[in-house]
């Protein structure tokens, strides 16, 4: 008998349960089939703005910082403006999000763009969020071909881009997205729900920002 | 405050509890005083002894329902089962049912449990005794023991009669309601993590400043005044109900001449 | 790992004679109390969250090997691969083969209880594959050959002063000179070191917070990164996971994870909750070739139908042991194995026996505290209970409180008999007791006179008192 005809057996066996009962099949398809929802918190349930003010207050309550621009056209300038604010390089690692290539990057000269995944040395990294989620002040991204998840991990700045349109009121809205664009049961390779910067409070539970992660997450809010 | 349907007056059985019969009855007066000061007639049905706790939680479950057994016919007839102790009205109310799960006399185990309360909350929320008229000069901090605390929710209603004393002062302690290390036979099966425990306990409670330690039950203040005068703290330690019925000229727990 | 839940009462007595320990203790109860608190107030919907999340781990347990079918099938459908392992034995084995065949000289690993469980770390050093921890907690403790104090808090037991001790022991490649003075720069320290293993390691391995059956997906859940950084970079990632992890849909992972950190760290949501599935897709520019999964029993198919199968709801938040005035006081190496605290009480004497692990139920005070905080509602006391009822059967504890609670027992059981005794006893030890109506010393109750007096009886006993006429109160107040 293979391990795992053995744990099913001792599994059933413990339940008193047999595999032909049809009851209980039937109710552990019944909930794969049509998840229920559960119980949905208030807070993130408002209207349009609302929910992008919630959005951005959770963000920086777990200390994120949020910028709002128009207009994705504008999205260029505020990365720009970031970098000097900080004296960063002008320098970004990008990957090939077609919501970000859109954007009128060659306005801005003097700035370096690598596309591709993040490496060792990519001190700035620029990505686009697929929904933001509002109760948690979230942003989720869905890895694909233009979408390295290095990328949100590797550099000690992450600036991530999300439409306003995209923001949900709670986590499981991402969940009917993500079934809504990959198919029922289907999942991107890695979905990352990132919450604010990287931290660790593990010597002495001191809290500090920039644990393995990035040190810094700036969130642009686009409409 | 009668019982206003049918206009007689609640007969209440009192579980005096092991600790409160031997070690201080005054404790067992004073809940009798408060009873009937609320309308309430008292009975104390001789064929009690103890709620069973240092077996159940001993894993000694034969002994435990022998013992329930005894103290719910002990305890036929009465309105009400009222007890000086959150944790020995805890082990009637939430566990006796749990012992006879399936049994023929488990119906009678619930409507038991459904008769029981904790003295001081049985007072506030049954009876709807909203101040007593007593006297007590001084400051005192209460500390929440556990199983009222977290199985039959006594939070408010001592303070709220507490603060009904003329003269008294409530002084909240930190962590009032963070656990004595008593926990029964863990005190002497572990006397050294027991003793770790009750240690951040007094200090909070002398940290209160407050001249009388209250709560409401006996286990966890023989506890924390055994702690206290070993410590040399000349801080008095008192049940609740002794306050709250005025009889506070008995000396303390532990405390006599010194 | 070495067991030493038998010496529990010997463990405690070091730890509590332990300064460094004791200081470094005051922080779980200055950590993580409020900031949970602050977190549940900030969500109304909180309790309705928790009965619905035990519900969901209630159905599960039901129905779990159906979903553990479901799980499989969907990991496959998306290119990884199940493993199935009915020991630790059987899983320390699984993944040396995956090591093996990935020609693996270095593992990264992100924090995981289970591989604790199964002793992966030296396993796999005896067979010359480099384990390197990449949780900073985690990291700090293997610096140090030690084991985790706290399931999600691994090194909570230090003070900063040690941890730069060992920087200074091991990185000898730094320079001497260096501040290391405050947390901040040992954490940068640890980053720089920890970068490069990430970069050099052949295989990662991850434990799972959940296993989601509708989608073949793992998830984690973490602060750092690091369990990311663990799983992107290698060629293989290795998930760990033992049977329980698994939950039917997507939305049963979020309602539990609303519950999740803010019971763990007072956290809305940790900084990063990571969906795996299966191994990197055409065309992707990153993630792990190899996707792997080890479902491990080690026990727990044993505890379904059992009075502790409520235990397979536990979602090792650890804010039992947060909460636990026990833990605050002795920390979690004196229970001597993997899990401390509460719910180590419950579950270690299930996983490695309740007759080496018995002091671990009957060390608690019954406090309710753990219980209260759960999020999965586990009835904790009532379960350490059961463990007390099943050395009672077997007689399993000590002859001296075997025989006393029997000598109590007999007379609990017999009211007149009580009566008789008590009225005898009582008075006597009233008068033993002096003029300061307390002892300083007893015999038979060294336990309870070894750290705090003991009150003398006031006289009679109330029973006495009450039939010679107290039946009025009124007339003895007067």
């Amino acid at each position: 008998m293979s391990a795992r005809e053995a744990i099913l057996k001792k599994v059933r066996a413990s339940l008193g349960a047999s595999p032909e009962d049809g009851a209980r099949r039937e109710a552990a398809e019944h909930r794969l089939a049509s998840p229920p929802r559960g119980i949905i918190p208030a807070r993130g349930q408002l209207g349009d703005e609302e929910r992008v003010v919630l959005f951005c207050k959770m963000a920086e309550k777990v200390s994120a910082s949020v910028q709002r621009v128009e207009r994705a056209e504008d999205v260029p300038a505020a990365v720009a403006d970031y970098l000097r604010a900080r004296n960063l390089p002008a320098s970004v690692r990008m990957g090939g999000d077609p919501r970000l290539e859109a954007m009128p990057w060659a306005r801005l000269k003097s700035l370096e763009i690598k596309n591709g995944k993040a490496g060792y040395e990519d001190e700035v990294g620029v990505s686009h969020a697929s929904v933001g989620v509002a109760e948690t002040g979230t942003i989720a991204m869905f890895s694909g071909p233009g979408n390295p998840t290095t990328v949100n991990f590797l550099p000690e700045h992450h600036i991530v881009v999300v439409d306003a349109k995209d923001i949900e009121g709670d986590l499981e809205s991402v969940m009917s997205r993500v079934r809504e664009k990959f198919g029922k049961g289907q999942m991107p390779r890695t979905l990352n729900f990132i919450t604010g910067p990287s931290r660790s409070g593990d010597i002495e539970q001191k809290l500090l920002l920039g644990a393995h992660g990035p040190r810094a997450l700036h969130l642009i809010v686009v409409g | 405050m009668l019982d206003t349907k049918t206009n007689s007056a609640p007969k209440v059985g009192l579980f005096v509890t092991c600790l409160v019969d031997l070690f201080r009855p005054s404790v067992g007066f004073a809940a009798v005083k408060l009873l009937e000061d609320a309308g309430c007639v008292v009975e104390v049905p001789p064929a009690q002894t103890c709620c069973g706790q240092p077996a159940y939680n001993s894993g000694d479950r034969e002994d435990t329902r022998a013992i329930a057994r005894n103290t719910i016919e002990a305890f036929e007839g009465y309105d009400y089962i009222v007890a000086p102790s959150g944790s020995c009205a805890g082990m009637l109310k939430k566990h006796y049912p749990l012992l006879f799960k399936g049994e023929a006399i488990e119906q009678q185990a619930v409507e038991f449990s459904n008769k029981v309360h904790e003295l001081v909350s049985f007072l506030v929320d049954v009876i709807g005794v909203k101040s007593v008229s007593a006297r007590h000069e001084g400051s005192v901090t209460y500390h929440d023991s556990c199983s009222g605390l977290r199985e039959l929710r006594i939070r408010s209603q001592p303070r709220a009669l507490l603060s009904s004393v003329e003269g008294l002062e409530i002084r909240e302690m930190k962590e009032a309601d963070v656990c004595c290390g008593f926990g029964g036979t863990f005190c002497v099966k572990y006397p050294d993590i027991s003793n770790a425990i009750v240690g951040k306990k007094t200090q909070n409670i002398r940290e209160s400043g407050a001249d009388t330690l209250l709560a409401g039950d006996l286990g966890c203040l023989m506890n924390m005044a055994g702690k206290l005068q070993r410590e040399g703290s000349g801080m008095k330690v008192r049940h609740v109900a002794e306050v709250l019925a005025g009889m506070d000229d008995t000396p303390p727990i532990g405390g006599g001449r010194n | 790992m070495q067991i030493t839940s038998p010496s529990f009462k010997e463990n405690s007595r070091g730890a509590l004679a332990d300064a460094q320990l004791q200081k470094a203790l005051g922080n779980v109860r200055a950590g993580f109390i409020d900031k949970r608190l602050k977190a549940v107030e900030a969500l109304p919907e909180f309790d309705l969250l928790r009965d619905n999340a035990r519900a969901i781990k209630d159905h599960v347990l039901a129905h779990l090997d159906l979903y553990l079918e479901a799980y499989e099938k969907k990991v496959t459908e998306s290119g990884g691969h199940v493993h199935w392992a009915e020991t630790a034995e059987d899983a320390r084995r699984i993944v040396l083969d995956i090591c093996r065949k990935a020609n693996a000289r270095t593992v990264t690993k992100g924090k995981s209880m289970i591989t604790e469980e199964i002793g992966l770390n030296d396993f796999l050093e005896a067979e010359g594959i480099r384990p390197v921890e990449t949780d900073l907690g985690e990291y700090i403790i293997q610096l140090r050959g030690e084991h985790p104090s706290h399931i999600i808090a691994p090194a909570v037991h230090l003070n900063k002063e040690q941890v730069e001790a060992d920087f200074r022991r091991v990185h000898k490649h730094l320079a001497e000179g260096r501040d290391l003075s405050e947390p901040e720069s040992l954490l940068g320290e640890a980053r720089s070191v920890l970068r490069s293993e990430y970069f050099a390691a052949d295989v990662g391995i991850t434990g799972a917070n959940f296993l989601v059956a509708e989608t073949g997906t793992s998830i984690i859940v973490t602060n750092e990164g690091n369990g990311d950084l663990t799983q992107i970079l290698p060629r293989v990632h290795i998930v760990m996971a033992s049977l329980e992890k698994i939950v039917p849909t997507l939305d049963d992972a979020s309602q539990i994870l609303r519950v999740l950190a803010r019971s763990a760290t007072g956290q809305d949501m940790s900084v990063y909750t990571t969906l795996s599935t299966g191994p990197r897709r055409p065309g992707d520019p990153d993630g792990p070739e190899e996707y792997h999964v080890v479902l491990l029993d080690n026990g727990r198919s044993s505890m379904l139908g059992t009075e502790f199968q409520e235990m397979l709801r536990c979602i090792r938040c650890g804010a039992c042991m947060n909460h636990c005035p026990v833990y605050h006081a002795v920390g979690g190496h004196a229970y001597g194995w993997v899990y401390p605290g509460p719910m180590g009480a419950v579950l270690t004497p299930s996983l490695i026996g309740v007759d080496k692990a018995g002091h671990l139920p009957n060390a608690s005070t019954f406090c309710g505290r753990c219980e209260e905080v759960c999020p999965m509602r586990i009835p904790l006391p009532k379960m350490m209970r059961h463990w007390r009822e099943r050395e009672f059967e077997r007689g399993l504890n000590p002859a001296t409180q075997r025989y006393g609670l029997g000598l109590w027992a007999f007379f609990a059981k017999r009211p007149r008999l009580y009566r008789l005794a008590s009225s005898l006893g009582i008075p006597v030890l009233s008068l033993l007791g002096g003029g300061k109506r307390r002892f300083r010393y007893l015999p038979l109750a060294g336990g309870w006179t070894k750290y705090r007096d003991l009150p003398a009886p006031e006289g009679r006993t109330f029973m006495q008192q009450w039939r010679d006429g107290g039946a009025s109160v009124r007339a003895r107040v007067a």
